[in-house]
């Protein structure tokens, strides 16, 4: 096997994680569902997918996986979409709760409503080849991003795609779309960060 | 009745795939039955991905009988109110009306329930009508087709509810299981007949075939009661976990009293968080152990094998 296919972990507590780890393994990586804190050790990056961000804060309190995962996402490239960027978040809004603060940005829970008012949009993007499709489910909101933060996408002029470095976050679900683009970037990223 | 959801149609496929967007972010995850705002507040704390919004669980509606309905629109609303997971509430069998109320409520999920008393005999609502998405049990692969042909987002394995009892939850999944398995070897001109066996659309039987798997998630519901019970159901093809009276139920069909009595609130917490940490860690017997261990007290239960015919809930439904 080539040395240099970045192993890549999708944080697999509860949610979305088998898309990301099918669409990943498609594009070239070798995947594994991380579902308990010794498995980050062989990593060179992870995944936090969609889900219930509350959930998967409960599940962290236990076998010191929350201490092992802030860790990780302090030295290593990680994709947060929709829970996964609440996780990275420096600031969670509505309600407020503990976050690995390693992304700058502020994000608000829920901010755009109910199921009901979940949304297929499609959005001007920095990516080549065109505009975005956003699956937006529950999302949130990034209300406040830093210095050093890059908008790749918006939806009514605030960031839905952000890359802050090695890091990178979505407030919509690219792996329910046949889009691979914004995975590929992250692959692109991971490889950036292996050399 | 072309628009029985009196919601906006969000484009056909769009919606679909919004509806079954939100049931992949609930995989691998509990989802409790809640009377109240208190019970609402244990399960978030306790890491459930979504409550059930409902007046009485199945264990209570056995014991006391009577016409269940979907609960009352004042307590989805305060359990809304507080909950920052998914609200799902309970309409009857083809009470379309109580569906739409439960729309306009803006609740995240709508159960068709065979819990709840059914409003029809012949038909089903027609799910497809509605913005919000809808689950619904089901016993075998051509139930479960027939619910997904309506527009169901995601199906949920019957089982028996207010048991306690696993029996039929697994008897559910295993032949679900079964048939797709059987559906996967079959060529082409066997699958129109395939078809008319399991009284499902032929389009739907070719989609799973093909894949191996529903063209939803399928979750497991009606009799888990303990941490084992929840690791035996994901480990047998479930993909996420449906609790309704094992968490905040006592002896004799009595919901605990977690406002006033600390042990028994004690003993709700020990109940959801032991089933939450099992969903997760299914194929660690170690933590399995672990969360059966914590467990103070338990659903004594009715055994299914004990109930009348005339009596089971998972025969509503068609």
């Amino acid at each position: 096997m080539d040395p240099k296919t970045p192993a890549i972990g999708v944080l697999a507590l509860q949610g979305a994680f088998d898309v990301h780890a099918r669409r990943l393994a498609a594009l070239g990586a070798i995947t594994t569902l991380v579902r308990k804190p010794g498995q980050l050790d062989t990593l060179d990056a992870l995944v936090i997918p969609g889900g219930e961000s509350t959930t998967f804060l409960k599940h962290l309190e236990r076998a010191g996986f929350y201490d092992t995962l802030n860790a990780f996402v302090h030295i290593k490239p990680v994709f947060g979409t929709c829970a996964g960027c609440i996780l990275l978040a420096k600031e969670v809004s509505n309600p407020h709760q503990p976050s690995f603060g390693v992304l700058d940005i502020a994000v608000e829970r829920n901010a755009y409503g109910r199921q009901n008012d979940s949304a297929i949009l499609t959005s001007e993007t920095t990516l080549a080849g065109g505009p975005l499709e956003m699956v937006f489910i529950r999302a949130p909101r990034i209300t406040r991003t830093g210095p050093n933060v890059r908008s790749l996408a918006t939806r009514d002029g605030s960031p839905t795609l952000i890359r802050q470095g090695r890091l990178l976050a979505a407030t919509f679900h690219p792996e329910l779309t046949e889009d691979t683009r914004v995975h590929q970037l992250f692959l692109d990223l991971v490889r950036e960060e292996m050399k | 009745m072309a628009n029985q959801g009196n919601g906006t149609h969000n484009g056909n496929g769009a919606g679909l795939r919004l509806k079954t967007g939100l049931a992949e972010m609930l995989k691998g995850g509990v989802i409790m039955d809640v009377m109240s705002v208190a019970q609402a507040r244990i399960a978030e704390e306790a890491g459930a991905v979504a409550v059930m919004a409902l007046e009485r669980v199945p264990a209570m509606i056995r014991a006391q009988g009577g016409v269940a309905r979907m609960a009352s629109p004042k307590l989805i609303k305060e359990i809304m109110a507080v909950a920052t997971i998914p609200v799902m509430a309970k309409a009857r069998i083809g009470h379309f009306a109580e569906a739409q109320v439960l729309q306009s409520l803006g609740v995240d999920f709508i159960d068709e329930s065979e819990v709840l008393t059914p409003a029809d005999e012949v038909y089903h609502i027609d799910k497809h009508a509605f913005t919000t998405p809808f689950v619904c049990g089901a016993r075998n692969l051509g139930e479960a087709l027939r619910r997904i042909a309506e527009g169901a987002a995601m199906i949920r394995t019957k089982g028996e509810p207010g048991t306690g009892d696993v029996v039929h939850a697994v008897q559910h999944m295993r032949q679900i299981t079964r048939e797709i398995k059987a559906l996967t070897v079959l060529g082409d001109e066997e699958l129109y007949n395939a078809a008319k066996i399991h009284g499902a659309p032929y389009e739907l039987i070719r989609m799973v075939a093909k894949a191996g798997k529903l063209p939803v998630p399928n979750f497991s519901a009606g009799g888990i009661a303990t941490p084992a019970d929840a690791s035996l159901m994901m480990q047998l093809g479930a993909e996420t976990i449906f609790v309704g009276s094992g968490i905040f139920m006592k002896e004799g069909a009595i919901p605990l009293d977690i406002e006033d009595n600390a042990n028994e609130r004690a003993e709700a917490i020990s109940r959801a968080r032991a089933i939450v940490l099992a969903t997760l860690h299914y194929d660690d017997p170690k933590i399995v152990s672990e969360a059966s261990e914590a467990i103070i007290g338990s659903m004594k239960g009715l055994a299914a094998a004990a109930i009348e015919e005339k009596d089971l809930m998972q025969t509503r439904g068609w």
